[in-house]
């Protein structure tokens, strides 16, 4: 992967009232990354993302895009946004509202009415074309708007939850159109409450509560950051004496996870078990998942509000 | 550009509409049938009464002509003996002629159980004095025939205003003020809702969020707005043909019904417009060159354009930020826009009392100021405004549709992006001098 710098976000402040809902969050998105922005409700996501898709304007800070300050006029053409709370015009027609969408975003209609058959091909959707947006179900209509979301080809996607309401099959269709968008060069941030997926397909997360930024990095890294040297050993046969210089966690006759010091190494416990001539089938050391982490984190933060993890 | 693409499809979202092909094509039939029907009704609901008449003059016997509303029987009972039956609910009402000086003046009683209403009154009045009236020309002796010849109407008028000598009409002025006035009034309150219903369905959808990831807010504010007077023009395009259509073909219809009675037809031949057979091309001639009366009918349908639109941009976008502003809740949406029908609702009365007296203070004020202005001064056009006063209306109502505009896009701009949470009017008044 390579480390150009897409999308800039520097000190960048808003407040409603005296409500401060974003307060000096800064960091960088790589092209091609696909990024995750965390976050409890009311963390200021929301305001974050419609100041980088330009439908407020910061108080103060600024917002690069390819090293250039965003346009909030000419720079939408380039951005692809999702909101989490969207909506279709119920009365118009599929393929009829793929093209106003798309036309809105600045194609002309041939170039429209090209891509819109393209996308709607490709997601399986063709027999969709004529019906009324109304008689979709929620999956078909979240299907409908990720197409009306990529038509113009953005060079930024922001996907807000963009599973919520899918079926796994089509999860899946979606989730692998993400992937291929970002390979072939889409940055793209995608905001989630739910952790196995931040997990399963982002490169980099930042986490923001309270309108502050509280961590970013990569998924490995904060993983990293956050170890509690927690490892666990499976041997072929019955452990004799169990070692007494780490803490143990939990242990039967063939299993032991134990816990280290910082600057303790692991393989003391190792070293303990070959000594007793006990072949290792298995050693692992156990990161702890985002979501331990975030609820951790979230909830040291003080009037925090719940996390959800559904 | 972006605004274009808005504009088109609320354009023809809305004239696609099977209801749009209705409300237009019914419109005018309902008003019609309105129109028509109360007459009729109002003639109709006058239940007929019943009145006897007991005459010891001997002077009124036979004489009395019943007409549709009113019955006169004669009776030769006692006084007291009707007053019971009248109290008993046999007839309407009882007239006592007691035997009287001819050359004196009167009171006849009038026993009733309930108000007579003018109608009754003032035919009885009419029959009563007209007929005292012939006995004391033959007591006179005064030819009758030549008493009624002698005493008609010779003069009318012709009203010439202002130093092009225009001929006017003010019955007509009034007719075209009404109706200009009220369509005005009707107009604004029906697509201004269109807007606010849009701009809330728009928000309470959520779609309002994605379409401004792509274009500015005030760009579909104004797309919007744009797009339903353009509808609104269709409508009043289609209505002008029809009614042009529906004058050629019931105004002759309408000129004969006319003429039948004399009354009528000697006053309209005496202001030259019609007088039988002459009278229908004449009327026809002066719609075909859109003139009725001194009333240019081309420069009050450019009035009445520019009046609509302007009203309508004034009006629309007042009702979008009201619209921007409402949650789920219904109740909310109505006490809203009520804040808003008011001035609509107040011009409407301002325009009644300005037909009636188109110079006067109130007139003058309600058609300058311009949340007023777009109703009272279409109605007071055909009376031949000031200049002066025109223009500064015009000048008055583009500015005033350009401020209202630029604060309802303020207001808009946040209300569409505000889920869930009640709004108050402080908070909107912050937005107003809130930095894009």
């Amino acid at each position: 992967m390579d480390k150009e710098i897409f999308l800039s976000i520097r000190d960048l402040k808003k407040s409603f009232g005296t409500h401060k809902a974003v307060d000096g969050i800064s960091f960088d998105i790589y092209k091609g990354n696909i990024f995750g922005l965390l976050g409890p409700n009311g963390a200021g996501k929301s305001t974050l993302l419609r100041m980088i898709t330009g439908i407020f304007h910061q108080d103060s800070g600024d917002i690069l895009m390819d090293g250039q300050p965003f346009d909030g006029l000419k720079d939408t053409d380039l951005i692809g946004y999702m909101p989490e709370e969207r909506g279709l015009y119920k009365k118009m027609r599929v393929g009829e509202h793929i093209l106003y969408l798309a036309r809105l975003k600045g194609l002309d209609s041939d170039e429209a009415r090209k891509r819109a058959k393209y996308w709607i091909e490709r997601l399986q959707m063709s027999s969709w074309w004529d019906k009324k947006v109304e008689d979709l179900s929620k999956g078909m209509s979240q299907k409908l708007q990720f197409v009306a979301t990529v038509i113009h080809e953005p060079k930024l996607l922001i996907l807000d939850e963009p599973f919520s309401g899918l079926d796994p099959v089509n999860a899946n269709v979606i989730k692998d159109e993400i992937f291929r968008l970002a390979k072939e060069g889409t940055t793209i941030i995608f905001s989630t409450h739910r952790m196995e997926q931040v997990e399963e397909i982002c490169d980099n997360i930042v986490l923001v509560n309270l309108g502050k930024k509280l961590l970013d990095g990569s998924v490995d890294d904060v993983r990293q950051q956050f170890k509690e040297h927690v490892y666990s050993v499976k041997v072929q046969n019955k452990i004799e004496t169990y070692p007494e210089f780490v803490t143990v966690l939990q242990k039967d006759d063939y299993n032991i996870k134990f816990q280290t010091t910082e600057d303790e190494e692991p393989n003391r416990v190792l070293s303990h078990l070959i000594s007793e001539h006990n072949p290792i089938l298995k050693f692992q050391e156990h990161l702890p998942s985002l979501n331990e982490i975030f609820i951790k984190i979230v909830d040291a933060t003080p009037t925090a509000r719940p996390f959800q993890t559904v | 550009m972006k605004t274009a693409i808005i504009l088109k499809r609320e354009y023809l979202s809305r004239v696609k509409k099977r209801s749009f092909i209705l409300t237009t094509l019914l419109l005018p039939i309902l008003f019609i049938v309105f129109i028509f029907g109360t007459t009729y009704l109002a003639t109709k609901s006058t239940r007929e009464k019943n009145v006897i008449v007991l005459d010891e003059s001997g002077m009124f016997n036979q004489k009395l002509n019943s007409t549709k509303t009113v019955m006169f029987q004669y009776s030769q009972e006692s006084l007291e003996q009707l007053k019971q039956n009248l109290y008993n609910d046999s007839f309407t009402a009882l007239l006592y002629i007691p035997k009287f000086e001819i050359d004196q003046k009167q009171q006849f009683q009038i026993f009733s159980n309930e108000n007579l209403g003018t109608e009754v009154q003032s035919n009885l009045n009419k029959q009563i004095n007209d007929i005292v009236r012939n006995e004391r020309i033959k007591i006179a002796g005064i030819d009758a025939e030549k008493y009624k010849e002698s005493s008609a109407d010779m003069i009318s008028f012709v009203n010439t205003v202002g130093k092009d000598q225009k001929t006017s009409n003010s019955e007509i002025a009034s007719i075209v003020g009404t109706v200009s006035g009220f369509l005005l009034y009707f107009f604004l309150l029906l697509y201004g809702a269109s807007v606010m219903r849009s701009v809330m369905e728009e928000k309470t959808n959520r779609i309002a969020e994605i379409i401004v990831s792509s274009v500015k807010p005030y760009q579909l504010m104004l797309g919007k707005i744009i797009g339903v007077a353009l509808v609104g023009l269709t409508q009043v395009a289609i209505w002008v043909v029809f009614i042009i259509l529906l004058g050629a073909i019931a105004m002759p219809m309408l000129k004969g019904g006319m003429a039948i009675d004399p009354d009528q037809a000697q006053a309209l031949a005496s202001q030259g417009m019609a007088g039988g057979e002459g009278g229908v091309p004449e009327i026809l001639k002066q719609v075909m060159s859109g003139n009725i009366q001194g009333i240019n009918l081309l420069s009050t349908l450019g009035w009445f354009i520019f009046f609509f639109l302007g009203g309508y941009f004034l009006y629309a976008a007042l009702f979008a930020a009201v619209g921007s502003l409402v949650n789920e809740d219904q109740q909310d949406a109505q006490q809203f826009s009520t804040i808003i029908t008011m001035p609509i609702i107040f011009s409407f009365l301002i325009m009644t009392a300005a037909l009636k007296d188109p110079q006067s203070g109130l007139a003058v004020f309600g058609s300058i100021f311009p949340l007023t202005s777009p109703i009272v001064m279409m109605a007071r056009i055909p009376f031949d405004v000031p200049t002066s006063q025109l223009i500064l209306s015009v000048v008055c109502l583009i500015v005033g549709f350009i401020l209202t505009t630029l604060l309802a896009a303020k207001i808009y701009r946040t209300g569409i992006l505000m889920y869930g949470k009640k709004i108050t009017i402080k908070e909107v008044g912050k937005w107003l001098f809130q930095k894009s």
